[in-house]
């Protein structure tokens, strides 16, 4: 019997593995057959792909001029290693100039005019793909400092005992969920970012750039999602460790700031990582306020290399990195937090 | 030591309930009172009343001279000055042993840290669990995370003691070091008004017993008169039920 029993088992066991490996190759097939109907689907309007343009929006080798300053002739060019010296003479006056060695562009004898190119250094440079990346990156993680700031604050408040802070802040949270984020950001923009540049100007104050509307914007939107995470979180601790504490003779801020909240912060990680994330992909609506983020970047080379299909596969790929780095980052913290 | 006066309070949600009625009571310094009856004759909430975990509608509470319904009274300083141990514990999972005992003496009293874990150590031996100072409360049994929470009370330093069904949550062969605590507490010269269903603990340590239902005292007196011969007839009825 045992014998006969186990081997079923070794029967199911065999069974399950095939029926796993089959789904996996079925996985790949599919993954294949995708990718092979889009490429024979571009090849049918004679795209031609074009990686190889790519990496130039990413780094690309500036030149940079080194121009005279005066009128006259080359009259010298010393080597030494690297670099030259090129002396200009002119009437009167004598400058030296110091150029790459294999950057030099003149002659000895040549007569040159004041803005003269007399040779170039080459220079790496980021890309407005690399700019547009980091801007993403920079316009997040400032939105996500206050978005944090916030929603703890409002989270808090969401569950005042005072009815005027707590009906301002459902206000305000129904208000921020309940409106599209792009019209948000125009709002901000096109009216209250008038408003305040007009205010400013009046007080012969300087304006307030683009990028701060469109992080205010974003930090607005997040904050009242993490202020109802935060709600949510404060609420899921159970009562009694606010009755202990408050029974210790702890004031209620005591016992949010030593007993509530850091236990509500660990169960709050999770939730608060896929606001975020989705905050990373919605700065990409930013664009449309003139701050140019990795999306508003990616459709600027667009314009110019007509290569939209590299370059929006591209973009893609790149917020997956961020969001992905940030999920994996969020996670640790998560670990650190449960382990201790 | 605490005096109340014609306590009423009553509960609108889930469904109307008066929890007490004119309660009224006097603990003298020193007394243990122990607060007896069914589930929802209103036990939990006059002690929970006492240090304002509810507030009560109308009466009077004075507590060590201070009026604690007056709004004027800076209810944190009572309560810093009455220690509570609950049923359900209520020890701060994200802290160890230690820490919990010495966070409210920090932040409360506002001792340094040396002190507090001297006290804190001080208390953990009292209380005979000194060696599971640096351990976190779910590594702790039932009985033991109880101690801990006395110890935790006992740190401010309380004039008082209110305990609410300490041993109800525990298992049975734990229910005896927890009164351990409390009668040793007691011997101390503690004032204490316990909740509990132990007739055991009441008829040895109680000085006075109070017998309440539907939110009104029934039935007060030493432990020799309750036990032995109960006046009234709803008490004869409880005390036949359970001993």
């Amino acid at each position: 019997m045992p014998r006969k029993f186990s081997s079923i088992i070794g029967g199911v066991r065999r069974k399950e593995q095939r029926n796993y490996i089959l789904s996996v190759i079925a996985f790949f097939i599919i993954l294949a057959v995708l990718v092979g109907g889009l490429y024979y689907a571009t090849a049918q309007i004679d795209y031609v792909w074009r990686w190889f343009r790519i990496p130039q929006y990413f780094v690309f080798k500036d030149k940079i001029p080194v121009q005279s300053e005066i009128e006259g002739d080359v009259e010298k060019i010393t080597i030494r290693g690297e670099t030259a010296e090129v002396t200009v003479k002119g009437t009167g006056e004598t400058a030296s100039y110091i150029v790459p060695a294999d950057g030099i562009t003149v002659y000895e004898g040549d007569t040159i005019y004041p803005g003269d190119a007399l040779g170039a250094y080459e220079e790496w440079k980021a890309g407005i793909l690399l700019q547009g990346l980091w801007l993403t990156l920079k316009v997040s993680f400032i939105a996500i400092f206050f978005g944090i700031i916030i929603g703890l604050f409002g989270g808090v408040a969401r569950i005042s005992s005072n009815p005027a802070v707590k009906w301002s802040m459902i206000a305000y949270i129904e208000l921020i969920r309940g409106s599209p984020l792009l019209v948000q950001i125009f709002i901000w923009y096109f009216v209250l970012g008038t408003l305040i540049n007009n205010l400013l100007a009046q007080q012969g104050m300087g304006q307030v750039a683009p990028l701060w509307f469109g992080v205010a914007a974003l930090a607005c939107f997040s904050g009242a999602y993490v202020a109802e995470i935060v709600r949510a979180g404060i609420q899921s601790i159970h009562r009694g460790q606010s009755e202990a504490s408050r029974s210790l003779g702890m004031t209620y801020f005591q016992s949010m700031h030593h007993v509530i909240l850091p236990q509500a912060f660990r169960r709050i990680i999770p939730p608060l990582a896929g606001q975020f994330i989705s905050l990373i992909k919605d700065s990409s609506l930013l664009g449309i306020i003139a701050i140019r983020e990795l999306t508003k970047a990616t459709r600027e080379v667009v314009t110019t290399s007509l290569q939209p299909f590299e370059l929006f596969f591209l973009c893609a790929l790149l917020y997956l990195v961020l969001t992905s780095t940030f999920s994996i980052l969020l996670q640790y913290i998560e670990r650190r937090t449960l382990d201790q | 030591m605490i005096e109340v006066h014609n306590l009423n309070k009553t509960f609108f949600t889930p469904h109307k309930v008066r929890a007490l009625v004119n309660v009224s009571a006097m603990v003298e310094k020193g007394d243990v009172v122990v607060v007896i009856g069914p589930s929802g004759s209103g036990k939990s909430t006059f002690i929970r009343c006492l240090n304002q975990l509810e507030t009560a509608d109308s009466g009077k509470i004075i507590i060590d001279g201070i009026d604690v319904l007056d709004p004027k009274t800076n209810i944190n300083k009572v309560r810093a000055e009455v220690g509570m141990v609950f049923q359900s514990f209520n020890l701060f999972p994200h802290k160890t042993v230690l820490d919990n005992i010495s966070l409210a003496q920090r932040v409360v009293r506002r001792r340094g840290k040396e002190e507090s874990y001297q006290k804190a150590m001080s208390l953990l031996d009292k209380v005979g669990i000194s060696d599971k100072a640096n351990v976190y409360p779910d590594r702790l049994s039932g009985g033991q995370q109880q101690r801990v929470a006395i110890a935790r009370a006992l740190a401010m330093d309380p004039k008082v003691m209110l305990f609410d069904e300490p041993t109800s949550a525990l298992d049975p062969e734990m229910i005896g070091e927890v009164l351990d605590v409390m009668k040793s507490l007691a011997r101390e010269g503690m004032t204490m008004i316990v909740v509990t269903h132990e007739m055991g603990f009441a008829r040895e340590v109680a000085d006075n017993v109070i017998f309440m239902d539907e939110g009104a005292i029934v039935e007060e007196g030493t432990p020799e008169h309750f036990f032995q011969n109960p006046t009234h007839d709803r008490t004869k009825l409880f005390l036949s039920q359970i001993l």
